[in-house]
């Protein structure tokens, strides 16, 4: 047994030990965003400033939840989710700081950054409608609202409403057209249902060229990724299929977006900064546009060649807050609707 | 200590044993270890708001109805799967049987997500094989009937063709295990070989037909990437859904709260089916199981029984997966991936021999040292293998941050030095979730290894001179080796396929091969998916085969001298 005097001797030796370590500069990222989404851009950053960074990927609320359950000696710093309604979850449970940052301020528009600067859009997505170039034209549909249609009966392919991306949209849905009205939307969809919700959004757009639904919705870079695809079959399904962006004679495509926030008990909050300010720039919002086939928060920096392939388009303009303040409203309402 | 109940028969018992450290020490590891667990189950006493009025107005109908409906058509599927071909390769022979006797645990190396996407990229209405209807006969979608692959059906049998194995080892081990002499007996007395497989092996062999069976229940009920792809609403997609949907942490643990108690229900028949057939079947058979020839139709049937099972589950996924990973060779081999191989490896070895120490250690403890809390601890630690892993990870979590972050308030209080996270973040942290997880599948397998070392078998050992530590090299080894071959086996394949606790628990810049594979196919990407989980199968085949080879050589003499003429199938 060792005694007290023991005990302590052998403490503070690791103590001291520990203590000699001398640290580089590094941040440390916990991201939602897959690796290979994100560690090019990361790589990138090492090289420019010297900063080293150290990265985990996980679903954005587990490492939330990892956050909360590490409290003030959580070693993460930066916080990188891809959607917003995970960023507004991370403020409300008050792991996020403010960044104080003139640079992110100018470069960020206000609807796609969070009103106390606690965290800020990165990169734009829409989720719009996706048709089969040879079966529909694109006049015969323009709204969301239309996918409720019984004219669509048995031609709509979509992804479970456990996707936070379709969860996204009906918060949208809330916040301009009311619950009541929303709910009523979503039974319809739920009937236009070419079959039970599967698959990813991919599979909706292949499904949309197999010949098994007319419309499919999806994110606009999972069609994009399939145009870049290394697989010909991917790129041949693709082709086929048309865009239509939603809404525009009203309040625009639903955007979502990837972004990112401070961490509260961050050890480096000036690398933390650094390294979101760094995510906004010129090189790196280029990078998400031709690599990620996602639309910089910018609006100077051009879209990438397969992005301009989809025309431009008119975004709904509402503050994203608002999708994360509606997402269990969003939920339950699928439920409700039977949306499985 | 009430509920220890001292004296037990068993002449041997080492000095370990004799001390009460026994059961204090697997106390304190039960508490450990099963903490997890009851983080999970504390999650009852705290209020979950109008959510559950929610859930039960809506959908958790349709969990329990299709967790239900699943774990029913799995158990037809592997049953089915599992038991014939064990059978086959035990009793006849015929050209091919050694080579089915280990190809039929090939699918064990595919993870069940990936044998549902492989399938899936075949057989989708926009997969190659539809494409090829529909041109070669001029339909389009809706002229002709062709089964749904992401269905409730598709999914039973997906799991099906990966889980059968552990029906398929287990049986095989009982068979093996079985005295010739009984089923010579049997037939003696004039039964076919049909009807003494029906009559006499497999009522034998029951007991571990039953734990492969629960092992494959409790994958399925823990599965969530298959049915989340499929879309079918079960306990643990409504367990996600719950909480990163509605939000809800406390709700989403009081729905793994009552998973676990319906699991808990299988636990107890199993335990129950257990008790209803005692058979000490000797592990040393005084003569071997003499195999049968089979001609003609029979071994056609062979064929089917035992080659069906391998080309579904293992050889057709196998072969989709070699051609994604051709496509997108050059973008797989990076200079990364050897780390990945390693990491995934070192962590499934390290997992596998501690689980199995564990699980001797607690294993011979219950059996030198019978007491009700040797029961309940072993069915306490039975159920983290049913949980989803995120919830087993999270509640991980909890109690280590706890532990680092009072250590560290305490040395900030009095060294005025802090020591930041100590075991959050570490590879003991994942080492640690992987035990609470797959220790179970150990317990279960060493368990039905030391059932097959018959008390008599210690009492001639005694009798012989022999020490407690002869007893267990020269008796026990010989005769369990192809159990405890199995429980590092069943570990290390689990671990190199584990996924959700790996992705939460990891410390930085740790990647492992199941990790990639997950990446790539949730971007939907999966031909780039395809390589890693081509390097998750490879690897998964060297213990496999290190497992054929050993469960190929016959027991030691000095087990079978030991145990001679304690042939009887039935004691007890």
């Amino acid at each position: 047994m060792l005694g007290n005097k023991g005990f302590f001797t052998c403490a503070l030796s690791i103590t001291i030990l520990l203590a000699g370590v001398v640290r580089a500069a590094e941040v440390n990222v916990y991201s939602a965003r897959s690796e290979d989404l994100i560690k090019p851009a990361l790589d990138r950053f090492s090289e420019e400033t010297g900063i080293e960074v150290n990265l985990i990927t996980e679903s954005a609320d587990a490492l939330i939840r990892r956050i909360q359950l590490e409290g003030s000696n959580s070693p993460a710093d930066v916080l990188l989710t891809v959607d917003a309604g995970r960023l507004y979850r991370a403020k409300e449970a008050g792991i996020l700081a403010s960044v104080d940052s003139p640079i992110l301020r100018a470069r960020i528009p206000a609807a796609y950054r969070d009103p106390e600067e606690q965290w800020f859009g990165l990169s734009l997505r829409s989720r719009v409608i996706m048709f089969d170039k040879s079966r529909v034209s694109s006049g015969e549909i323009a709204r969301y609202e239309d996918l409720a249609d019984p004219k669509w009966e048995g031609e709509i392919c979509i992804r479970s409403s456990g996707n936070i991306y379709n969860q996204s949209l009906i918060a949208s849905m809330i916040e301009h057209s009311g619950e009541v009205a929303t709910e009523l939307w979503a039974k319809g969809l739920v009937a236009n249902m070419a079959r039970r919700p599967q698959g990813g959004d991919r599979d909706q757009i292949r499904a949309v060229v197999a010949g098994q639904c007319k419309l499919a919705v999806a994110n606009t870079y999972y069609l994009a990724g399939m145009l870049n695809s290394d697989v010909a079959v991917d790129v041949e399904v693709a082709e086929q299929i048309g865009v239509l962006w939603p809404n525009q004679d009203g309040r625009g495509a639903h955007m979502n977006v990837s972004g990112a926030g401070m961490i509260k008990t961050s050890q480096n909050p000036n690398e933390a900064r650094q390294l979101i300010e760094f995510l906004s720039d010129d090189y790196a919002q280029g990078w998400y546009s031709e690599v990620n086939n996602e639309y910089s928060i910018r609006a100077n920096i051009p879209a990438s060649v397969t992005l301009k392939r989809f025309g431009d388009f008119k975004p709904d303009s509402i503050n994203l807050e608002i999708l994360g303040r509606n997402n269990e409203a969003s939920v339950k309402l699928a439920d409700r609707a039977g949306w499985q | 200590m009430s509920l220890i109940k001292l004296g037990s028969n068993l002449p041997f018992r080492p000095r370990l044993f004799r001390l009460r450290l026994w059961p204090l020490s697997l106390l304190a590891l039960t508490v450990v270890l099963a903490t997890p667990i009851f983080v999970v189950l504390s999650s009852v006493f705290f209020p979950a708001g109008d959510i559950w009025t929610h859930l039960l107005d809506t959908v958790l109908f349709r969990y329990i109805r299709n967790s239900f409906a699943l774990m029913v058509g799995v158990s037809v599927g592997v049953l089915a799967l599992g038991i014939l071909p064990a059978w086959l390769v035990t009793a006849y022979r015929f050209p091919g049987s050694k080579l089915f006797e280990w190809a039929l645990l090939l699918p064990l190396a595919i993870p069940a997500y990936i044998i549902a996407y492989t399938y899936t990229g075949m057989l989708d209405v926009a997969g190659p094989l539809q494409y090829w209807l529909r041109d070669m006969f001029g339909w389009s979608y809706g002229d002709y009937w062709f089964p749904e692959i992401r269905s409730l059906g598709g999914a039973v049998v997906m799991f099906s063709l990966v889980f059968y194995p552990y029906v398929y080892l287990l049986a095989r081990a009982a068979f093996a295990d079985q005295s010739g002499s009984v089923v010579e007996v049997a037939r003696s007395l004039g039964c076919s070989q049909r009807s003494a497989f029906l009559r006499v092996a497999l009522p034998l062999a029951r007991p571990a037909i039953v734990v492969g069976l629960s092992i494959t229940l409790m994958e399925t009920l823990a599965d969530y990437g298959t049915v989340q792809y499929f879309g079918i609403s079960t306990f643990t997609t409504g367990i996600y859904r719950t909480w990163n949907g509605l939000g809800s942490t406390v709700a989403a643990a009081q729905l793994a709260t009552l998973l676990l108690s319906f699991v808990f229900v299988l636990v107890l028949i199993e335990a129950w089916s257990r008790k209803q057939s005692r058979f000490y079947n000797t592990g040393a058979r005084a003569r071997p199981n003499s195999s049968q020839p089979l001609h003609g139709r029979l071994l056609l049937l062979a064929y089917l029984a035992c080659g069906l099972p391998v080309v579904l589950g293992f050889i057709v996924p196998f072969l989709q997966l070699l051609y994604w990973a051709s496509l997108t060779f050059d973008s797989i081999m990076t200079s990364d991936f050897l780390g990945y191989l390693f990491n995934s490896l070192a962590l499934a070895a390290i997992t596998a021999f501690v689980a199995l120490a564990l699980a001797l250690f607690i294993a011979y403890g219950r059996r030198l040292f019978p007491s009700r809390l040797a029961q309940v601890s072993s069915r306490v630690l039975g159920l983290g293998y049913a949980l989803p892993g995120t919830v087993v990870a999270i509640g991980v979590l909890v109690p280590f941050t706890f532990l680092d972050n009072k250590v560290s308030a305490f040395m900030v209080s009095r060294f005025d030095y802090n020591t930041g996270l100590l075991l959050s973040g570490t590879v003991f942290i994942l080492v640690f979730a992987y035990l609470v997880r797959f220790l179970p599948i150990a317990l279960n397998t060493v368990d039905a290894g030391l059932a097959k070392v018959r008390p008599s078998m210690d009492e001639a050992g005694r009798s012989m001179g022999l020490s407690p530590l002869q007893m267990m090299r020269r008796v026990h080894v010989p005769i369990m080796r192809g159990s405890l071959a199995t429980a590092l086996l069943l570990v290390f394949v689990d671990v190199l396929k584990e996924l959700p606790a790996t992705l939460l628990l990891r410390p930085f810049n740790f990647n492992t091969l199941a990790i990639r594979t997950f990446e790539l196919a949730n971007e939907e990407r999966l031909a780039d998916a395809a390589g890693p989980a081509l390097a998750i199968v490879l690897a998964s085949l060297i213990p496999v085969i290190l497992l054929s080879r050993s469960l190929r050589q016959p027991s030691n003499t000095p087990s079978k001298k030991a145990s001679q003429g304690a042939s009887s199938a039935k004691a007890d």
